[in-house]
């Protein structure tokens, strides 16, 4: 990642949903908003959580950095590191392998080049993870692209619809609070 | 065809909306608990229910209410945990994406029932989409006055929230839980003190699971004795299975309990049978973190009696022939299915998700997770299963949740009832690294 000299900000956007989720702990408890005030800033700043970023967390939320990193570096859903435009999260636990997971990450990663915990595909698209259960069991096997459940990722047709779909989003889906979804950010391996 | 007391309506059209729930009869365990009986009448009917934890415990849901604290001039609170993350286990998720009126109502008449004026859902994180729906269901009914200040009238106040998770099966332990609500990291706490009198930010509280609390709607509407005329003894009411692996209709399915394992397995109404046409291996019934046993065992007891689907029937013979029916997750395995790779798979998930503060669970999780992976890759000795077995034994009992044992169980009934597997891992290595391996007792299927 180059240095960032300017200092991140949250959207205008954003700010006012992270008053609104603030205002649901009690007043003393600004902390409990760690969670989704983290998902908030993932979404906003490229589908990863850097440094500069959890210090913004930190400062929004009023705890010192370290009580951020020590968060997003527990939780398996906050990438640390720069990620591709989309991040294909694939289900590895029992019930998705005994429906073929196994196969389904060989296949994803002859088809989009990139490997399992390595960096994102040449052309920037696609980061792969594999996760543990997704709790969609019945309907292995999974695969979850930000807030969506791709499911029955059994045949070659199935991936292919999933891929595309994914190649045709300029922007990534608006959340709640947004009009229009942030461009996808571009990959910086 | 067994009572749907809870999805009966799952698939109508638009139930998701305050305006068709409302026609389907949704929200007159509220009115009814506001308007005609006191709280702690709520909470008598929910112990005559019999109704027991539905999130895998299996305790009694009116005995863990009457355990709440109730100092004067102290908030206390009800948590959902819908941090769904038992492997096999995708019951609350569906629940609440078709139905997130039906969770909302079970809060809203519980938490009136406990005295909580403030209520959280903690959902796991990957489920942001549910969240979404829940946030949405959630403002109708304020729009509904269902929620908020005075609900119909009745002088009682009720805040409701969703707070999301960031991905830790752990968190679905519920001081992990409720450590993450607070912003920290997920790490279980030390009991005593229970929840029920130092919980959420040290104030009294309850968690119940998501199942549990969509059940209080019908205990209210239709009264405890009579939800209690469902089941079997201690095993009253329905219950969500969610079936998965090697099925022909995996999904979920709102059983009466009592239902025979095999006519679960077989019927038509039900999974359809074993998929490919292919005959049963094993089943892990309760969520992987219960004993795994073979197709005779889960069928029927040791003493030759019909497998039923109660919380007894499913733990009769104990852990040497028996299991659990815990989060009723409900993991079918055919006949070609490798018990080494699925317990090494299952190992990895435990070593993964422990969180790291008790060193059995943290040393232990990760040894059986490398003998196994060695077993199973063709490296592994005749000694490395009992040595299995020790560590399993090393774990049990000496963590502060029960993380430890949920990763201890799956490897010690694994090697229990299939032995000869994984001494054949060890003395024909190299069959058994090949990809798709599996023992047969007639030979190799590759």
């Amino acid at each position: 990642m180059e240095s960032t000299a300017t200092k991140p900000q949250f959207s205008e956007a954003a700010k006012a949903e992270i008053a609104r989720i603030c205002k649901q702990y009690p007043e003393e408890r600004r902390k409990s908003a760690m969670l989704p005030v983290l998902h908030i800033a993932q979404a906003e700043f490229g589908g990863w959580v850097s440094p500069e970023v959890q210090d913004l967390v930190a400062e929004v939320l009023g705890v010192k950095p370290i009580e951020v990193y020590e968060v997003s570096s527990f939780y398996t859903m906050f990438n640390l590191k720069p990620v591709g435009k989309h991040v294909l999260e694939i289900c590895r636990t029992g019930p998705c392998m005994l429906r073929g997971s196994d196969e389904l990450t060989a296949h994803l990663e002859r088809i989009t080049g990139a490997k399992v915990g390595g960096p994102a595909s040449e052309d920037g698209l696609f980061t792969l993870k594999e996760v543990e259960c997704l709790a969609a069991c019945g309907f292995a096997p999974i695969v979850q692209v930000r807030e969506k459940y791709y499911e029955q990722l059994d045949t070659p047709e199935a991936v292919d619809a999933m891929l595309t779909e994914l190649r045709n989003q300029v922007h990534r889906p608006a959340l709640p609070w947004e009009e229009t979804g942030l461009p996808n950010a571009v990959a910086n391996n | 065809m067994g009572r749907k007391l809870l999805t009966e309506h799952i698939n109508v059209e638009g139930i998701d909306t305050l305006e068709v729930y409302r026609k389907h009869g949704g929200y007159r365990s509220v009115e009814k608990a506001l308007k005609t009986m006191t709280p702690d009448e709520v909470v008598e009917e929910v112990k005559k229910s019999g109704l027991r934890g539905r999130g895998g415990a299996g305790f009694p849901t009116g005995m863990k209410w009457s355990f709440l604290a109730k100092p004067e001039g102290v908030p206390r609170y009800l948590v959902c945990n819908a941090d769904e993350s038992e492997p096999g286990t995708f019951k609350d998720r569906q629940l609440m994406s078709k139905l997130p009126h039906l969770l909302i109502e079970g809060m809203i008449t519980s938490s009136y029932a406990l005295g909580a004026n403030t209520s959280y859902i903690y959902i796991r994180g990957e489920l942001l989409y549910v969240l979404r729906i829940l946030e949405k269901a959630i403002a109708e009914a304020y729009a509904a006055g269902f929620l908020g200040k005075n609900i119909l009238g009745s002088g009682y106040d009720l805040d409701l929230h969703v707070h999301p998770g960031g991905g830790a099966y752990i968190c679905g332990e519920e001081t992990a839980l409720l450590e993450s609500l607070e912003g920290k990291r997920g790490n279980p706490r030390n009991k005593p003190p229970f929840p029920a009198v130092q919980g959420l930010y040290a104030r009294p509280t309850v968690v119940n699971n998501v199942e549990s609390i969509a059940a209080v709607p019908v205990i209210v509407n239709e009264g405890g004795d009579e939800y209690a005329k469902i089941g079997v003894g201690r095993s009253t009411g329905t219950k969500l299975i969610s079936a998965c692996g090697h099925l022909n209709k995996p999904g979920i399915y709102e059983i009466e309990l009592g239902l025979p394992v095999e006519e679960f397995i077989y019927s038509d109404e039900y999974c359809g049978g074993i998929w490919k046409g292919r005959d049963l291996k094993a089943v892990v019934a309760g969520g992987s973190s219960v004993p795994i046993l073979p197709k005779e065992l889960i069928l029927k007891t040791a003493a030759g009696e019909n497998r039923l689907m109660t919380y007894e029937s499913l733990s009769d013979g104990g852990f040497v022939t028996g299991t659990m029916l815990g989060s009723g997750g409900f993991i079918a395995m055919d006949e070609t299915t490798c018990i080494v790779r699925n317990t090494w798979n299952f190992s990895r998930f435990y070593h993964h998700e422990s969180c790291g503060q008790c060193s059995p669970c943290r040393e232990g999780t990760g040894w059986m997770e490398k003998v196994l992976h060695r077993l199973e890759h063709g490296h592994g000795h005749m000694e490395d299963i009992d040595l299995l077995v020790s560590v399993a034994k090393q774990i049990e009992g000496n963590t502060i949740c029960p993380l430890g044992e949920a990763a201890a169980w799956p490897v010690a009934a694994a090697v229990r009832h299939f032995r000869h597997e994984f001494e054949w891992h060890a003395t024909h290595a190299k069959e058994a690294a090949q990809p798709g391996a599996v023992y047969r007792p007639s030979g190799v299927l590759v």
